[in-house]
């Protein structure tokens, strides 16, 4: 009698007994306890540090990131020199991790796309070479992949004198990929503005065409006039400026090449090794994500009498896009950290660069923090961006 | 009533199959299927699992392909065309054993999809007939829910208002009521027996007994990839011919 007058008034909360048999004093002593542990930690760990710096005699401090840097870097995309500061060096690190991230994201997704569709192709050859493919590219060490396509574009490819030119103006030689660009003109600033202005176009014709429809019922190909919008209106600007199609070649002059657009052996190889890395799990992730929409979906779509371009627009991909963006976004994450392996290669990105910050500086710490900030930074970016593309296509069940 | 059948004879059937062969590598599942449904015919086939009814049904919309034998829905020849699968596909509305909604999307978008992307109506139009329909199955107040929030009856009632909203001429059942709970089953038929009232050419796969002599005009039995017996429900219940068919009656109406 006692023990069920005791369990109910528990279970009312309405008091609560000083024993860890009590729920709500259970909850509570044991975050307290929690928490003091983990405080206690971080300040065993603070005063430790602060201590040993000082015996050391080691400055702390940020005052270091206005000093001058005192080394040069291989590739930036703006300009740096020696004398530069810390601060923009590593800057140029951040850029430069950026630089292949980005451009890497969207490389593999492609690439993975067409491999994982590929490998639920009916074809015996294209499936079983997506197959390899991505065998291949998952059961081998990252590091040991970035390697090999170093010492590809490395050591594989002649002397600038002797380069490769499969096309001409393209230049293939140990010291990067050479290749032409529009010379500088003053047009090229108002195309990428009139590219901005197609593509704020493009959102009112999807407006105006879902108007249309609504009332007269004709489709209207939305995503091509979208395309032909952001890509026409710069090349009338670009007939209006007078059409310049001067373009800055790349030569060799001396030992090595002048003028167009360079991609290092380290960026090609960088970039090569992580696409194609990231590329093989990817596809495997497109590949479940298509598989896991059950086969009544595409029968149902059928039987309404839709065709196979609608039927995966409408019905199939908005499905398989619930399945893909969360391990999606953990590869996005993953090629954006692996970047940093740039650092066995020679490519000057964040971890590179700040390591020489802080072999020349001695500040470790700030020098790791300013690592793990930056890709805090940028990993917790992604990590947001693809939650809340994921919670926006979400189902409701209740 | 006898008068209405015979002029119906004179026209040509809304669906015909005739010597129809299929086989899944070895396995032939359908044997020389001879078969055929009137304008307004309502026809209810049984038969045991794996006896090939559903491959047959669907074979007439094409989720199953024939490898030999003539299939002609509304006098239009099934083929590798995919013009003509698509004709074929605009005529005939199915409903499934799961009713594959389409989860992503809310009752009213599941109703208006295929009409907009298919048959290009406007979209307030496509609105105006799927709130018809959903009056008719009675459940216009869900029309901004999405399938997982109904119940599995509920479900299978828009599953039958998505396919009405094409304006079928054809109505394929493929054992809509097997993956319902009991107190499901009636509602989702009676809304098959007020479809079937109104005239609906309808051919059900299904093994509610009750439908059948509600409503069919005529109950077709297979077994083992053959149809074994057809005839009209008064006399196919009460005096079978073949031996498989009373083996198949006596196990399912005796308990």
């Amino acid at each position: 009698m006692a023990v069920s007058s005791a369990g109910s008034g528990g279970r009312r909360g309405s008091s609560m007994r000083l024993s860890l048999n009590d729920p709500t004093f259970r909850a509570i002593f044991w975050q307290i306890a929690v928490i003091g542990g983990f405080v206690l930690i971080v300040w065993w760990l603070i005063s430790n540090t602060l201590h040993n710096l000082e015996v050391r005699a080691i400055a702390t401090g940020w005052n270091f990131l206005s000093r001058e840097a005192g080394f040069a870097i291989g590739e930036s995309i703006i300009p740096f020199e020696p004398e530069n500061t810390y601060s923009r060096a590593l800057l140029v690190g951040i850029l430069n991790t950026l630089r292949v991230s980005i451009i890497g994201i969207v490389l593999a997704t492609i690439l993975g796309t067409f491999v994982g569709i590929g490998r639920l192709s009916k074809n015996w050859l294209v499936s079983r070479i997506c197959s390899v493919y991505v065998e291949f590219m998952r059961n081998l060490p990252l590091l040991v992949q970035l390697f090999f396509w170093w010492a590809m574009f490395q050591d594989a490819f002649p002397g600038p004198r002797q380069a490769l030119q499969p096309v001409p103006g393209v230049f293939f030689s140990n010291r990067g990929i050479k290749i032409p660009i529009p010379a500088e003109h003053w047009v090229h600033g108002w195309m990428a503005a009139a590219c901005i202005v197609g593509i704020v176009a493009g959102v009112f014709v999807r407006r105006w065409a879902r108007a249309r429809q609504a009332t007269t019922g004709q489709q209207f190909p939305v995503f091509w006039a979208s395309v032909g919008l952001a890509l026409g209106l710069p090349f009338v600007v670009w007939l209006f400026g007078g059409a310049p199609v001067a373009m800055d070649w790349p030569a060799l002059r001396g030992f090595n090449f002048q003028g167009g657009l360079t991609l290092t052996p380290e960026y090609a190889a960088l970039l090569v090794g992580l696409v194609t890395y990231t590329g093989g799990f990817i596809a495997e992730i497109v590949r479940a994500g298509i598989l896991a929409v059950p086969h009544g979906q595409t029968e149902a779509a059928a039987a309404l009498g839709l065709r196979k371009g609608p039927m995966l627009q409408l019905v199939i991909l908005p499905q398989a896009l619930r399945v893909i963006i969360p391990p999606m976004t953990s590869q996005f994450l993953n090629l954006t950290k692996n970047s940093s392996l740039a650092v066995a290669i020679g490519y000057p990105d964040l971890v590179s660069i700040a390591n020489t910050t802080l072999n020349q500086t001695g500040q470790a710490i700030e020098g790791i923090a300013v690592i793990m900030g930056a890709y805090l930074t940028v990993s917790l970016s992604i990590s947001v961006f693809m939650n809340w593309y994921n919670k926006r296509i979400a189902f409701k069940e209740r | 009533m006898s008068a209405v059948k015979a002029a119906q004879t004179t026209e040509a059937p809304m669906i015909e199959l005739k010597k129809l062969n299929k086989w899944y590598g070895e396995f032939h599942v359908l044997k020389n299927i001879d078969f055929e449904c009137r304008k307004g015919q309502k026809i209810v086939v049984c038969g045991p699992s794996g006896s090939g009814k559903s491959t047959m049904i669907r074979c007439i919309n094409r989720l199953e392909e024939h490898q030999t034998g003539d299939l002609i829905v509304d006098g239009i020849e099934l083929t590798n065309d995919i013009k003509n699968i698509e004709a074929i596909r605009r005529e005939v509305g199915m409903v499934f054993q799961h009713f594959n909604l389409f989860p992503h999307l809310t009752v009213l978008e599941n109703l208006t999809l295929a009409p907009i992307w298919v048959r290009k109506v406007p979209k307030k139009e496509a609105e105006e007939t799927a709130m018809h329909f959903l009056k008719r199955v009675r459940i216009p107040e869900q029309a901004n829910k999405y399938p997982g929030q109904l119940s599995g009856g509920q479900q299978q009632r828009v599953a039958i208002a998505r396919s009405l909203c094409m304006k079928p001429k054809i109505m394929l059942f493929d054992e809509p009521t097997s993956a319902l709970d009991p107190e499901m089953v009636k509602e989702v038929l009676d809304t098959m027996i007020e479809l079937a009232r109104e005239g609906m050419t309808m051919i059900c796969v299904t093994h509610e007994m009750g439908f059948a002599k509600a409503v069919a005009d005529k109950v077709v039995f297979m077994d083992k990839g053959e149809i074994v017996e057809a005839n009209e429900p008064e006399p196919f219940f009460s005096n079978p011919q073949n031996e498989r068919t009373k083996l198949f009656l006596s196990q399912i109406l005796n308990h």
